[in-house]
This record gives C-alpha cells, structure tokens and sequence, in this order.
C-alpha cells in the first residue's frame, strides 16, 4: 500500500466551488473518512464534513468517492487506486451547504407525505397482534435502512433530471414498500404510488441497489413489487374482471 | 414537494467523476442485445431451413400456419395478405420478443445501453426531458404480465416440440439437437419462472403469504429464481439463438446431427 495519497475534495458552498488537492500520509486500514479527517486536522481546519458514527450505521457520511455514491467510513484506501487523486465530493442530488456537507432535509418533507402505517384492529383482547415470521421477513429487509440517502443521490431522476418535485425516490419506496407489505397494515397507498409519488419515473436501472450500504435489493423487493401492484389496479383488467367473478 | 437547488445542474452527456470503464457493461449489452435482435429478425423472415427430422427451431414454435409437418393448422392461410412476406416465425416471435422487451431486467439494460438513461450510474446523460414510464410509449411496460401469460403458452410448445425431438423416424433416439433443444426449455424456465411479475402473482401480492402455504412454497421458489433472473436472461437468450442456429445449419446441411442413442 502507498505511503501517501493525494485526495482531490471539493470545496465550495451553494453558489459554486472547485476541486482542492490534499497529500496526506495514508496508513494500512484506513478508510477514507480518516484520510479526510487527516486533511482537515492537518491541512484544512475549515474543511465541513458530517460524520457520526464511523461505523456505517448512522448514514451520516455520504459523499461521492470516484464518482459513486458511498459512504465515506465504509470505503477503504486499499480498495481505491491511491495511484491516481482520489476524488471526494458531496452528494451530487441535494443542495451544498458547505464542502462535502448536503442539505437533505427534502427528504424528511417527502417521507411526511407518505400515508402512516395503520394497523387492523388487535388480534387479542389485550390489544396484541400476532404476526408469523414468513410474513415479515420482507419488510424487515426494508428496516435496515440507515438513511443514507445515497440511493437518492445516484438515482438519474432526482440526480439528472432533478424531478424532486414530483418523484419521492428509492429511499421513500422503499419505505412504501415496508408499509404496503407489512401484515398488520391495512391503508392503501397504490394509487398514491401511481399518481402522487409518479413511480412510473422509475426505469429500473438498478444503480439504487447496487450503491446500498445495507444491501437492501432495492429495485428488486421494493420497487418491482409496487410497480407491480399499480399494475394490479391500473394496467391488468384480466386479474380485476378475476377478482370480480 | 418542491425541488431543492443544487450546483450540479446540466451535467453533459458522459460527465461523470468515475475513473472505471464504466461503459463495458452497457457496450456489452449493446452488442449482445443487438446482434441477437438483428439475428432473430433475420431468420424470423427466411421461411425456410427451420425444420429438421424431429426438430424444430425455437423462432417456428408453435409452427400455427406452414408447410413443415409440425404446422398446427396447414399451410400459409388464403387470407393472409399478399404484399407481405410470408412466415411461421410472425405469428408467434411477437409473444416471447415483447415478454423480453417488457421484462424488468432488459429494461434496466436497455435503457442504459441503447437509450443512454442513464448510460451508467452517476453518469451523466443526453438528454434534459425524461417522462419515464408514466406516459406513452414507456407506459406499455406494465403489461409485462401479460406477455408473461402468453410465454408459459409458448414454453409449452416448447417442451412438445423437445419431448417429440427423442422420437425420430427409426424410433426413440436422442441426437445432440436433441439435447439443445432440451436444454433451450430448460434454460427459459429457469428465466420464465423466476420473472419478477411472475413472482408477484404468485404470492409476491400477499400481505400474510403464510395463510397460503402452498403459495408460500412457490413464492420462495420463484424467489431463488428471480436472484438470478439477469443470468437466466441471457442464458436464455443465447440458447434459443443458438438452438435456432443448429437447427437451420443442420437443415441446410452444413452440420451433422449426431445421433448419441
């Protein structure tokens, strides 16, 4: 492993910035948070960036490392090419507010326009539900979500075409997915899918999935199956003329 | 929920920070997904060579108007219109082309490779306008399911045509068309019965799938499937290209069909 590295971070605030290099002394097992916190007690004291945990579980860190969304205390220098600058932005689909630090607040604003869980009524006198483990397995997939929102940021419609206003993204159907499939829930959010949250901008390329840090199966376990479901109430008159003989 | 301002707006077609090749997975695609469509529009219309003994290619099946013997209802029909170019191919390539077309995999695929959206992860695209899959042409993908019901139809001519591909005219016997073909209904279940529409049917729907036990069991054998769907894919994909490919060189005669039994 190289001895030094240099890392290529942007700087800058909401009306614009540029690409700073920073050489750092780099040591076995680092991840690159670590080399960003060298940078910034060494070299760059004014250097923003959020972190929390260090342990890939509070989503705090996201950023751009080589062009993909990652987390920043998940990414270790021996797996990057510390041959070449390596390049540390922030996340491409949310507002600066300074270096490496986003504004995702848009996102706790969608999550409130999703319908509640709203369970049937108690199975038990006491007010006790019973659940079997089959029918919760797939919604406890959903559960490991840390909010890191780098699904958001590497989804081409919030990233490329900037359709915030319209689309909630792969983090909030994931979480419509946990609601819709959950056995004690009873609320109907298929025609919201179809209509409000515009699920047809979803072209399934898969990139949500792929940058997960939890290794939720996004595209597979929560998007198809809602997609399928407007499918159900929209798009099949044969499963609807069955449902109604 | 209004859209936030961000610095990064009007990214250029190709911009991206990744230092990888990230455009060999969407090359690939290109060159797989296009020599096979333009190989099976090609011997979709040739209307000849797609028989031989037992066999028949894949693109013929079910042969519903023909002049082979396996032609379900006769010759080419006197109703058809003349100033179109005859074949068995058309009346049935339409059903398993639009299920492959539709499938969620290819989608993803495609739209990265022919369609460049996005041309890969956090790469930047052509194109400002994007309307997705909510409003025409796109919004036909939703009935996948549809193409889905008619391919099991398919696939089961399909499995006639490789169970008669053991009975020649001197008897039982298994030639290694006999093993393609075989392997081509094998291959296509595998991508068929793991589809993520076929999935949701199934069970997928089912808010407690454990009231159902038998769907249960079906629901999570689908599932081991569909993990794997993008290898069935193009597993499938290439051997019914490659099983129409043998029967037609050995109908002209340029390969010989080995008889193993």
């Amino acid at each position: 492993m190289a001895t030094q590295a240099t890392f290529r971070i942007w700087r800058g605030d909401p009306s614009g910035g540029k690409f700073q290099d920073f050489v750092t002394p780099v040591d076995e097992g680092m991840v690159v948070l670590d080399a960003v916190h060298r940078v910034q007690a060494e070299q760059a004291p004014d250097l923003a960036v959020r972190w929390n945990c260090k342990a890939g579980k509070c989503g705090s860190c996201s950023a751009e490392i080589n062009g993909m969304p990652k987390l920043m205390c998940m990414t270790r220098l021996s797996n990057l090419n510390l041959e070449m600058p390596v390049i540390i932005e922030p996340m491409h689909a949310f507002p600066v507010i300074r270096d490496l630090v986003t504004d995702v607040s848009w996102n706790f604003e969608v999550k409130k326009t999703i319908r509640k869980f709203k369970p049937r009524s108690p199975d038990a006198p006491d007010g006790a539900w019973r659940m079997q483990q089959a029918d919760v397995e797939r919604v406890q997939e959903f559960r490991k979500c840390i909010e890191c929102f780098l699904c958001q940021d590497v989804c081409h419609v919030l990233r490329d075409h900037h359709k915030q206003d319209e689309f909630i993204g792969p983090r909030y159907l994931v979480y419509a997915a946990a609601l819709e499939m959950h056995p004690l829930d009873t609320e109907d959010r298929v025609s919201d899918l179809k209509k409000k949250h515009n699920i047809g901008y979803c072209n399934i390329t898969t990139c949500c999935r792929q940058v997960c840090p939890e290794s939720i199966t996004i595209t597979e376990n929560a998007i198809i199956p809602l997609k399928e479901r407007v499918v159900d109430r929209f798009f099949d008159p044969l499963k609807q003329l069955f449902n109604i003989i | 929920m209004a859209a936030p301002d961000v610095v990064w707006k009007g990214g250029r077609f190709g911009s991206t920070s990744r230092p990888d090749r990230w455009w060999i997975s969407p090359s690939l695609v290109f060159l797989g997904f296009g020599a096979f469509i333009v190989y099976a529009t090609w011997a979709a219309f040739q209307n000849g060579y797609y028989t031989y003994g037992p066999y028949i290619s894949p693109f013929y099946s079910p042969e519903i108007f023909g002049s082979s013997p396996h032609a379900l209802l006769g010759g080419k029909p006197h109703w058809f219109p003349s100033f179109l170019p005859f074949s068995p191919a058309l009346f049935i390539l339409w059903i398993p082309g639009g299920f492959r077309l539709t499938c969620y995999y290819y989608r993803g695929a495609y739209y990265k490779a022919f369609w460049a959206d996005p041309p890969a992860c956090a790469v930047g695209e052509p194109r400002k306008v994007y309307l997705g899959e909510r409003s025409f042409p796109l919004i036909l993908q939703n009935f996948h399911r549809n193409f889905l019901r008619l391919s099991y139809l398919v696939w089961a001519f399909l499995v006639y045509d490789a169970v008669r591909a053991f009975f020649f005219p001197d008897g039982f016997g298994i030639g290694v068309g006999t093993i393609v073909l075989v392997i081509n209904v094998v291959l296509l279940a595998g991508y068929i019965f793991g589809c993520h529409a076929f999935r949701h049917l199934v069970g997928g729907s089912l808010r407690q799938i454990s009231d159902y036990p038998a769907r249960q069991k079906l629901y999570e054998c689908v599932s081991c499937l569909n993990g794997q769907h993008k290898k069935w894919a193009w597993a499938s994909l290439f051997w019914v290209g490659f099983s129409d490919i043998y029967v037609r060189l050995c109908s002209m005669g340029i390969w010989h069909d080995w008889r193993l039994l």
